[in-house]
C-alpha cells in the first residue's frame, strides 16, 4: 500500500468510525451536531458498503458477477433478525413467548431451527455460517461444472428469484411477506436508545474498516494475482495448472460471508428484514452501487454504496416515480461511459493530468492510463 | 258469495287446457285475493298452461308492470309499457293482459299496480326457468343447448324428464347428446327406484359424469340395496379413474401452452445469446411493450370501429411485433453494438434499460394492471373428451409458437439471411472477411427476437395479467431455457422450453408454484454438472473460443 494511499484510507476511517459518532454525541443544537437520523442512515449505507465490497471482491477481481447476492445478504440479516425476534420474548402484541407472526400464523412450538438463535453467540455464528456454507454448496456445485460468464449470472438470478420465493411463504416460519420486524432490543440494549444505534454505527463502520482491510490484503497476496489472472483469462490459468475453480469458491465463499455479515448489521439499525431485500431486484442493485462506484478498486465500491444509496434516499422522497428511470439512466451511462465508474474515470483524469504536466515539464510521463488494478478491457471477452 | 267464486275460478284455473280461455276478470280477481296460497295457486294454474302468452304475463307480474285498470265498473287487467309525461301528467302506454291488444296510453293515476311480492315472484320463477330452458334446449347455438342440458341435470327436477327425452330425441350435436343423457341419469339417480337407480349409476359411469361423483359415493356407502351399491361403487371408480386421466391430460397442455410461451421468448434470447453472446435483459420488457401494443389497439378498436371488434387481436400481432422489433433495433443500434464482446457489461446496460422501459409503462400506463378483452373467437374451447376442454386462446398460443418456430427454421436455414447468421455464428471475424456484414446480422437478428417477445406479450394478454412488471415473470424462466438448451442450436431450446414449461405445470398442482420452481432450479443445476454449456453445445474448435 502506498504511503498517501494508506494516509487518506486512514484519515476517512477514523473519520467514519470516530468523529461522526462523536458529533452525533454532542448535545442538540450545537453546531456540526450529527443527528440521530443521519447517524442510522449512514450506518445503513456503510453496511450496504460491505455488502458492495463483497461483491467488489467477486466482481471486479474474480470477473465473477453475482446477480444473487441478496440472497447472502438476506441469509445473515434473518439470521440476526431471527435472534432480535426471540429477545422480543413476551413483550409482543400477544403476549406470547413465541413471535408475534408465529401466534398470527397458529403456530404453537417454537420450530426446532428457531432454537439455537436465542444464544446471541450461536447467532454470531450463524451470521458468517450460514452464508458462508450456502456460499459453499452452491458455489462448489456451479463452479466445479465450470458454470462461468454469463450463464453464473443467471444462474445466481434464478437463485435470488426461488429464494425470494421461499422466504414469501409462510409456511418456511420466517415471517412470510412481512419478515422479521419489530425488535426492541439487541443483546439487551435497547434499540431506541441513541445511545444503542451509536453502537450500532461504530460496531458497523469498524467492520467496514476490517472488511476493507481483508479484501485488500487478498487482493495484494498471491491469490489475488491468480484471481486477477481468472478474470483476464480463465483457460490459460488452468493450463498453467492452477484450479481456477477452487480460488473462485474460496472468493465466493467470502464474498458470501462478507454479505451475510453485512446483512447482520443492516437489521438492527433498520428495525426489519422482508423477502422484498433479497430477491432479483435488490441483488442487482448492489451491483449497480458497484458499477457507478468503480468495479475492482475496493474505494469505489464502498463510495458507490454510499454515494447511489444517498441519491436514493433523497430522489425517493423528492420524485418518487423518478428514482426507477434515474436508476436505469445511471446504469447505462456508467456502463457506457465510465467503464470503471466514478474512480475510475477520476483517477484516470489524475493520472492523464499529471501526465500532462509531467509532459508539458519535459520530464516524460509514465504511460500509465488505467487505474492500477482496474480490469482491462479483456476482462469480459474471457468465454 | 265471493269466496265462492274464487273458489270456482280456481277449480277451472286447475284444469290447465282451459286456462287460455280465462277471462282477465277472473285472473285479476284471483290476484287481488289476500290470500298469498291462492295467488300462488293462480300463478301455478297459468304457469301450468305452459302458454307462452300467459308466461309473457307472469314475467310481466314479476316485474311489476301489471296493473288493474278501472273503466266504469270493469276492472281489466293490462300491462304497462313505457312511461312518459304529458303536459303535467305522467302517462303510461298498457296493453290487454293476455292478448297484448293495445288500449292507448291512460295517465297513471287512473291505474293499480298489482304487486308481486317475494312469495308470488318465487312461485313464478320455475315456471319462467323451465320455459326458458326450454327455450334454450331448442336454441341454434349447440353451447347454449349444452349449457340449459347441463342445468337441468343439476337441479334433477323429475318434471323435467319429459323435456328431456323430448330434446335427447332430436338433439344432433354429441356434447350436447351427453349433457342430455347425463341429465336423464341424474334424474333417475335422484328420483328413480332401487332398479332405476342401478340403471342411472351405470350410465352415469359409461357417461364419466363428474358432478354426479357426490351422489354417487351417497349410494355407494348409503344404499339400501348392494345391488345399488356395487353399480355405485362401480360408478365411481370408472369415474375417477377417467378424471385423472383428464386432469393429466389438462396438466400437459397446460405445460405445453407455458412452454410455448416460454419458446418465443427463449428463441429471440437464444439467438442472440448464440449470434453476440448478450443475454438481453430487457427482453422482458419488449415483451410488456408487446402486450401493451395488444391493449392500445384493442382500445382503439372499441373507440372507433366496436363492430369490428373481434378483430382487433389480428392487428395487434405484427403491430405488436413491429413495436418490440423496433424498440430492439433501437436498443442494439443505439447503445448495445458500443458493447460488443462484453457480455457481462451488457447485460447489465440491458437491465438498465429494462429499467427505464417498466417505469416509463408504469408512468404512462399507471401501476395497475390493464384489461384486455379476449375476442370471441379465442373463448370457449375445443372439446376433446369428456372433462378436458383444450380452451381456444392456449391452443391459438401454441400453434403461435410453433408457426414462429417453423417461421425461424426457414429463416436460418433456408435464407441468405439465415446463412449469414448462421456464420457470424460460428465465427465473426471469418465472416467479416468473407464481406458477410456482421453488424446488419446483428441488428437484424436482435430486432427479430426482439419482435418475438413483443408477439409472445401479445400472445400473453390471452392468458394472463397485463401489467408494467409482466416480464418479470417470465424472464428468468427463459434465461433458464437458454442456458439449459444451450447455444446455437435451436433443437436445445426447443427441448429446454419443453421441459421447463412441463416440469413447471406437471409440479405445480401436486407441490405448488413456489416448490416447482426451487425444484426447476435444482434440476437445472444438477443438470449443468452433467453439461455444462447446455443441452447441445457447440463442440470442437469454437467450443471454448
Amino acid at each position: 500500500m502506498r504511503k498517501r494511499e494508506a494516509l487518506a484510507a486512514a484519515l476517512v476511517a477514523l473519520g467514519l468510525v470516530v468523529v461522526l459518532p462523536a458529533l452525533n454525541a454532542l448535545p442538540d443544537g450545537a453546531p456540526l451536531h450529527v443527528s440521530n437520523f443521519t447517524l442510522n442512515l449512514f450506518g445503513k449505507f456503510l453496511a450496504y458498503a460491505i455488502l458492495a465490497l463483497a461483491l467488489d471482491l467477486l466482481w471486479g477481481y474474480a470477473g465473477v458477477l453475482s446477480l444473487g447476492h441478496g440472497v447472502f445478504f438476506g441469509l445473515g440479516a434473518y439470521a440476526m433478525g431471527m435472534h432480535l425476534m426471540l429477545e422480543i420474548g413476551a413483550q409482543g402484541v400477544y403476549r406470547s413467548a413465541l413471535p408475534d407472526f408465529m401466534v398470527w400464523n397458529q403456530v404453537t412450538e417454537l420450530p426446532l431451527f428457531w432454537r439455537p438463535f436465542k444464544s446471541a453467540l450461536f447467532t454470531l455464528a450463524a451470521v458468517v455460517l450460514v452464508p458462508g456454507l450456502a456460499a459453499l454448496v452452491f458455489g462448489f456445485l456451479t463452479f466445479r461444472s465450470r458454470i462461468r460468464g454469463v450463464y453464473f449470472s443467471i444462474i445466481t438470478q434464478a437463485l435470488a428469484l426461488t429464494a425470494w420465493l421461499v422466504f414469501n411463504r409462510n409456511e418456511l416460519n420466517l415471517g412470510g411477506t412481512n419478515g422479521l420486524a419489530g425488535f426492541k432490543t439487541i443483546f439487551g440494549f435497547r434499540l431506541s436508545e441513541p445511545a444503542t444505534q451509536r453502537g450500532l454505527y461504530v460496531a458497523t463502520a469498524v467492520a467496514l474498516v476490517a472488511a476493507w482491510l481483508l479484501c485488500r490484503f487478498i487482493v495484494g497476496s498471491r491469490v489475488g494475482k491468480v484471481l486477477v489472472a481468472i478474470r483476464d483469462s480463465e483457460t490459460r490459468v488452468l493450463f498453467s495448472g492452477y484450479s481456477p475453480a477452487s480460488y473462485k469458491l474460496f472468493v465466493f465463499v467470502v464474498s458470501a460471508v462478507l454479505a451475510g455479515v453485512a446483512g447482520a448489521l443492516y437489521v438492527p439499525q433498520v428495525g426489519i428484514i422482508t423477502p422484498a431485500k433479497i430477491g432479483v431486484v435488490p441483488s442487482i442493485e448492489m451491483v449497480v452501487w458497484v458499477a457507478a462506484g468503480g468495479r475492482g478498486t475496493l474505494v469505489g465500491a464502498v463510495a458507490g454504496a454510499v454515494g447511489v444509496n444517498w441519491m436514493q434516499s433523497w430522489l425517493t422522497t423528492s420524485y418518487p416515480d423518478l428514482w426507477l428511470l434515474f436508476l436505469g439512466a445511471l446504469f447505462m451511462a456508467v456502463v457506457l461511459f465510465m467503464p470503471d465508474g466514478v474512480v475510475g474515470a477520476a483517477s484516470r483524469g489524475a493520472t492523464m493530468a499529471a501526465d500532462a504536466v509531467r509532459r508539458a515539464a519535459g520530464t516524460g510521463g509514465t504511460r500509465a492510463l488505467a487505474a492500477p488494478g482496474a480490469p482491462g478491457s479483456r476482462m469480459a471477452r474471457e468465454p | 258469495m265471493r269466496r265462492l267464486l274464487l273458489l270456482a275460478v280456481f277449480a277451472w284455473l286447475a284444469s290447465a287446457g282451459h286456462a287460455a280461455a280465462l277471462t282477465p276478470e277472473q285472473v285479476s280477481s284471483a290476484l287481488a285475493s289476500d290470500d298469498g296460497e291462492r295467488r300462488e295457486a293462480a300463478v301455478a294454474a297459468l304457469g301450468r298452461t305452459g302458454d307462452p302468452k300467459w308466461l309473457a304475463f307472469l314475467s310481466a307480474l314479476r316485474d311489476g308492470s301489471v296493473y288493474a285498470h278501472k273503466r266504469g265498473h270493469r276492472v281489466e287487467l293490462v300491462v304497462g309499457g313505457a312511461k312518459s309525461a304529458r303536459g303535467d301528467q305522467e302517462v303510461v302506454e298498457i296493453v290487454r293482459a293476455y292478448d297484448r291488444t293495445p288500449l292507448g296510453v291512460v295517465p297513471v293515476a287512473e291505474l293499480t299496480e298489482v304487486a308481486a311480492d317475494r312469495r308470488l315472484r318465487l312461485a313464478i320463477k320455475p315456471f319462467l326457468d323451465a320455459s326458458e330452458t326450454r327455450l334454450q334446449l331448442a336454441d341454434a347455438d349447440p353451447a347454449v343447448r349444452r349449457g340449459a342440458a347441463v342445468k337441468l341435470g343439476h337441479q334433477a327436477d323429475p318434471g323435467a324428464l319429459p323435456l328431456v327425452e323430448e330434446a335427447l330425441a332430436r338433439e344432433t350435436d354429441r356434447w350436447t347428446r351427453h349433457a342430455l343423457a347425463e341429465a336423464r341419469a341424474l334424474i333417475g339417480l335422484a328420483h328413480g327406484d332401487a332398479a332405476a337407480r342401478v340403471e342411472a349409476a351405470q350410465a352415469l359411469g359409461g357417461l364419466h359424469a363428474t358432478s354426479a361423483l357426490p351422489a354417487l359415493r351417497r349410494l355407494a356407502t348409503g344404499a339400501a340395496s348392494a345391488a345399488e351399491r356395487d353399480a355405485a361403487a362401480a360408478a365411481v371408480r370408472r369415474i375417477e379413474r377417467w378424471t385423472m386421466l383428464a386432469t393429466t391430460l389438462e396438466t400437459a397442455f397446460q405445460g405445453a401452452s407455458l412452454a410455448s410461451i416460454l419458446l418465443l421468448m427463449a428463441l429471440g434470447l437464444a439467438v442472440v445469446f448464440g449470434l453476440m453472446g448478450v443475454i438481453n435483459m430487457a427482453h422482458g420488457e419488449l415483451m410488456a411493450l408487446g402486450a401493451y401494443t395488444t391493449f392500445v389497439v384493442q382500445n382503439w378498436f372499441r373507440d372507433v370501429w366496436p363492430e369490428r371488434f373481434d378483430l382487433y387481436f389480428l392487428v395487434a400481432l405484427p403491430l405488436a411485433f413491429t413495436v418490440a422489433g423496433a424498440a430492439g433495433l433501437v436498443l442494439e443500434r443505439g447503445v448495445i453494438r458500443r458493447l460488443y464482446g462484453r457480455p457481462l457489461e451488457t447485460l447489465l446496460l440491458t437491465w438498465g434499460a429494462s429499467l427505464i422501459i417498466q417505469q416509463a409503462l408504469r408512468l404512462w400506463f399507471g401501476a395497475a394492471n390493464v384489461d384486455v378483452a379476449s375476442p370471441r373467437w379465442l373463448s370457449g374451447g375445443l372439446p376433446v373428451m369428456v372433462g378436458l376442454q383444450l380452451p381456444w386462446n392456449r391452443t391459438f398460443i401454441i400453434g403461435l409458437a410453433a408457426l414462429a418456430l417453423g417461421g425461424m427454421y426457414w429463416l436460418l436455414f433456408r435464407t441468405s439471411t439465415g446463412l449469414a447468421i448462421r456464420a457470424v455464428t460460428q465465427n465473426r471475424q471469418m465472416s467479416a472477411c468473407l464481406g458477410v456484414r456482421a453488424g446488419v446480422v446483428d441488428a437484424t437478428t436482435f430486432a427479430l427476437g426482439a419482435g418475438l417477445a413483443g408477439l409472445a406479450g401479445a400472445a400473453l394478454t390471452q392468458i394472463g395479467n397485463v401489467g408494467p412488471s409482466l416480464g418479470q415473470h417470465y424472464i428468468v424462466d427463459s434465461f433458464m431455457v437458454v442456458v439449459t438448451g444451450g447455444v446455437g442450436k435451436l433443437a436445445g431450446t426447443i427441448l429446454a422450453a419443453a421441459g421447463i414449461g412441463g416440469l413447471n405445470k406437471g409440479i405445480e398442482p401436486a407441490l405448488g408454484a413456489v416448490f416447482a420452481k426451487v425444484l426447476i432450479l435444482v434440476a437445472v443445476i444438477v443438470f449443468l454438472q452433467r453439461r455444462p454449456a447446455g443441452l447441445f453445445a457447440a463442440r470442437g474448435r469454437h467450443a471454448e473460443a
